[in-house]
């Protein structure tokens, strides 16, 4: 039988390619059955159109904002890492100039002087970040809260360079040995992951606030800006409010009442 | 012999097969497939005559024991959660993070929150004699656990740091 | 063919050899990196790409410079290229095949890369990047091992490879405006959002990715029997000369723009590189270095006399692919990110380990490209002979 080296090739590829697809086919068709099941929503979830969050910076002061921080982090299980280059945050205070970098001006206004501006991830309707992911591993639910799925993320951090608000963290290494106190129903991450505010998808799904506005007395307001009578609707129409880098047309839903 | 198989000598002994061949350093040659046979077997007749016994899990948590006798049941059947466990898994991830539904109803007809830490490792709250004794045998190491909190009351009370 | 790579001389192994073991070091500092995460790296939460990235976007601009050694032979009839297009292709491939590394140790979980083609997401441009390279890297070492073992066959090359080589002429162009859109596209970003993003990557590959190509032609005239030619080192160098003197001309674009509008969302990022903010300016030095020596080789390559004086052009050859380095490495990258969405300053400057795994991946394109250069010049000394 006279054979050369490429035809051998050849047969070995193509056997190869009917023993891989055969092999696969053959686990799906010897592979257990499937089981009845259904998946539902929780009935007292709460549900919206188009999440978004007032900060009312009249109601907010250093021991607030502390107070927010700590619900946020303990409850998800954020690590405290000391390293400001490598640290992870989900929720934390900004000055108005750094918070507003594109607003500031030398002579502003008494009433932001010192204060602190909550920072967090916006949940922009029209978000970067989400344009970007190539796994879509980030993405934006239908109720507008931009969500990470960590188990997906490869962890390229293309969705960091996007974020025009710095919203975003990385896991440069194992976060559990900075986890001061754990919380026991929520997961930690991992190595190599991006993580974020997630608006507490978790509580909504519960029927309970994100925890940062159930525990910010007031000073936070959470509610569907799709409804015209929500809260938040209520205050936009009532009082003057501030986004981030709005003219960047990511349209964030975090509005600030100044 | 039958006669198809007397034709294939035939064929064979024409082309020569059975003719003395000369094998070119034929002493390595041995002593090579001396060395193949007894690396190789040596992983077979170390083991010879010993059986690895699988071993159980433990389903004796104090959880499992404090429910009532008709209510030690899983969300699904024994032998389907043998098999398809990490399946059902894979479609409780999907189904909680990426759609946003967290009730799962199965054989059972109740209601389950789908949550691996909250919901499995409440009965099942025994890591170490429940999960980790079959994968550790089976030499498995799914990495689920470098998040989903494996032993939620130890971290609830501060006792288990990972 | 492929036997040709496993005969050589004590100079050749000993190139081999120095840098399976540069390799073997790199290998082995990825493990770590593996193991305890990328924190071993220089990178930050404000600085979140780096090195590694950096050495990405400059090697694209690399692989997609075989188009203009391919593009005047095929598509013009400038018959002296013909020589050299196997050195153009097999360039490539090196430098596609060390993007394709450089992403991934840079990636946080790279056990999950199949993800971008398990669930691929067509409004990302990093998904595009990886399809476009990909294919890239298939369409140059199909065409330049078959163009190459047809010539050692004395044969013309099957018809097949014709389509090939004309799809490869405008793919070529088109992985690097791609990955310039990887920044280009991004609102938040005021260093990176300009149009002359794409324009400024495609002149800087073009003159970087030529200019090593002169360098190799040279050591390749000197070391082996296959002379490349005169002729096509001095045409490449004409090429590297005017893509020089244009990439210059962007970047004074790019600094007008930014300083006569005054708008400190562009301008905050080109004072951080060229003049230090606030005492923050690790990378000043080097950018005026990068420019300095831009317009000197500018100068050198455009003059024929010093062009044609073959130490003088390996000097301007190596100040373009050095200055190009750093101005679309470090210096695109790091611009970017500093200062931060919220105008405060981290620098950047990447460690020891992610030196050495840079090195590693460096050290294993030009293994490859070795042993490619090697195949290439094995079947052009027989021909000759």
């Amino acid at each position: 039988m006279d054979i050369n080296r490429r035809e051998f090739l050849k047969r070995v590829g193509a056997s190869a390619l009917v023993g891989l697809l055969g092999g696969w086919e053959a686990v799906e068709i010897l592979a257990p059955g499937q089981v009845e099941a259904s998946y539902l929503q929780k009935p007292n979830a709460l549900t919206a159109k188009r999440w978004a969050m007032v900060v009312d910076m009249s109601k907010m002061d250093q021991q607030t904002v502390e107070n927010c921080i700590a619900a946020c982090h303990h409850i998800h299980n954020v690590p405290d890492i000391n390293d400001p280059r490598r640290e992870i945050k989900w929720i934390w205070l900004e000055e108005f100039e750094n918070a507003f970098p594109g607003q500031y001006q030398e002579h502003v206004a008494r009433r932001f002087e010192g204060k602190p501006f909550l920072v967090l991830c916006n949940h922009c309707d029209n978000p970067p970040c989400v344009r970007v992911c190539p796994t879509k591993a980030t993405w934006k639910r239908e109720d507008g809260i931009v969500m990470m799925d960590q188990h997906r993320c490869i962890g390229c951090r293309y969705c960091m360079a996007a974020c025009p608000f710095g919203s975003r963290s990385f896991n440069w290494m194992d976060p559990r040995p900075f986890i001061k106190k754990g919380y026991p129903e929520y997961p930690t991450r991992e190595k190599g992951v991006v993580e974020k505010c997630n608006f507490c998808t978790e509580r909504l799904a519960k029927g309970l606030m994100p925890a940062c506005v159930e525990i910010s007395k007031g000073a936070l307001m959470f509610s569907d800006l799709a409804e015209p009578e929500s809260g938040v609707r209520e205050v936009l129409r009532e009082h003057y409010t501030i986004r981030r880098k709005s003219h960047l047309g990511t349209n964030p839903q975090v509005y600030y009442v100044v | 012999m039958g006669d198809e198989t007397k034709k294939v000598i035939n064929a064979l002994r024409e082309t020569g097969f059975f003719k003395p061949q000369t094998i070119y350093d034929s002493r390595k040659v041995i002593i090579g497939i001396i060395i193949l046979f007894g690396v190789v077997g040596f992983t077979f007749f170390y083991n010879m005559g010993k059986a690895s016994k699988a071993p159980e899990p433990e389903l004796t948590t104090p959880d499992i024991q404090g429910l009532p006798e008709a209510e030690r049941v899983c969300v699904e059947p024994r032998e389907y959660m043998k098999a398809n466990h990490m399946r059902l898994l894979n479609e409780w991830r999907d189904q909680v993070v990426r759609r946003g539904k967290r009730d799962y109803v199965g054989f059972t007809k109740k209601k389950y929150t789908m949550s691996l830490q909250n919901t499995c490792l409440e009965c099942h709250s025994n890591y170490d004699e429940f999960c980790s004794r079959c994968h550790q045998y089976s030499g498995i190491t799914p990495y689920c656990w470098s998040c989903h909190v494996n032993k939620p009351k130890e971290w609830a009370a501060g006792k288990f740091k990972e | 063919m492929f036997e040709t790579a496993l005969r050589g001389s004590r100079r050749y192994w000993g190139l081999v050899v120095m840098l399976l073991v540069i390799i073997g070091l790199g290998f082995i500092l990825y493990l770590w990196q593996l193991k305890v995460g990328l924190k071993i790296t220089g990178m930050s939460r404000d600085v979140s790409w780096g090195f590694y990235i950096a050495q990405f976007t400059y090697l694209v601009g690399i692989a997609a410079s075989a188009v203009m050694v391919v593009l005047p032979y095929y598509l013009h009839d400038y018959k002296a290229f013909g020589r050299i297009t196997v050195l153009g292709e097999f360039l490539a491939v090196a430098a596609v095949s060390m993007c394709a590394l450089f992403i991934l140790v840079d990636l946080g979980k790279p056990v999950r890369i199949f993800n971008i083609l398990l669930h691929p997401t067509f409004n990302s441009v990093m998904f595009w990047d990886m399809a476009v390279l990909s294919v890239y890297l298939l369409l140059n070492i199909v065409i330049g091992w078959t163009v190459l073992e047809a010539e050692r066959n004395a044969a013309p090359p099957p018809k097949w490879v014709r389509p090939l080589i004309y799809l490869s002429i405008p793919w070529a162009p088109s992985i690097h405006i791609v990955t310039a859109f990887l920044y280009s596209g991004i609102p938040g970003r005021g260093f990176w959002l300009t149009a002359i993003m794409a324009p400024r990557f495609l002149s800087s590959a073009f003159a970087s990715g030529p200019a090593l190509l002169v360098l190799l032609a040279l050591i390749i005239r000197r070391f082996t029997r296959f002379d490349p030619g005169r002729e096509q080192i001095q045409t490449l160098a004409k090429i590297v000369a005017y893509c020089i003197i244009i990439n210059v001309l962007f970047f004074l674009f790019e600094v007008f723009t930014v300083f006569y509008s005054q708008i400190p969302e562009h301008m905050r990022h080109f004072e951080y590189l060229l003049f230090g903010i606030a005492g923050h300016e690790k990378l000043v030095p080097w950018m005026w270095v990068s420019f300095v020596w831009m317009v000197l080789a500018s100068v050198i390559l455009v003059i024929p006399s010093a062009r044609r004086e073959h130490s003088i052009l390996a000097a301007g050859c190596t100040f373009v692919i050095i200055a190009t380095w750093i101005d679309k490495g470090i210096g695109l990258i790091t611009g970017g990110f500093v200062p931060n969405p919220f105008d405060r300053i981290t620098e950047y400057w990447p460690t020891v380990p992610e030196a050495i795994i840079t090195l590693g991946i460096w050290a294993m394109g030009f293994f490859i490209l070795a042993i490619l250069y090697k195949i290439a010049i094995s079947v052009k000394e027989e021909v000759v002979s």
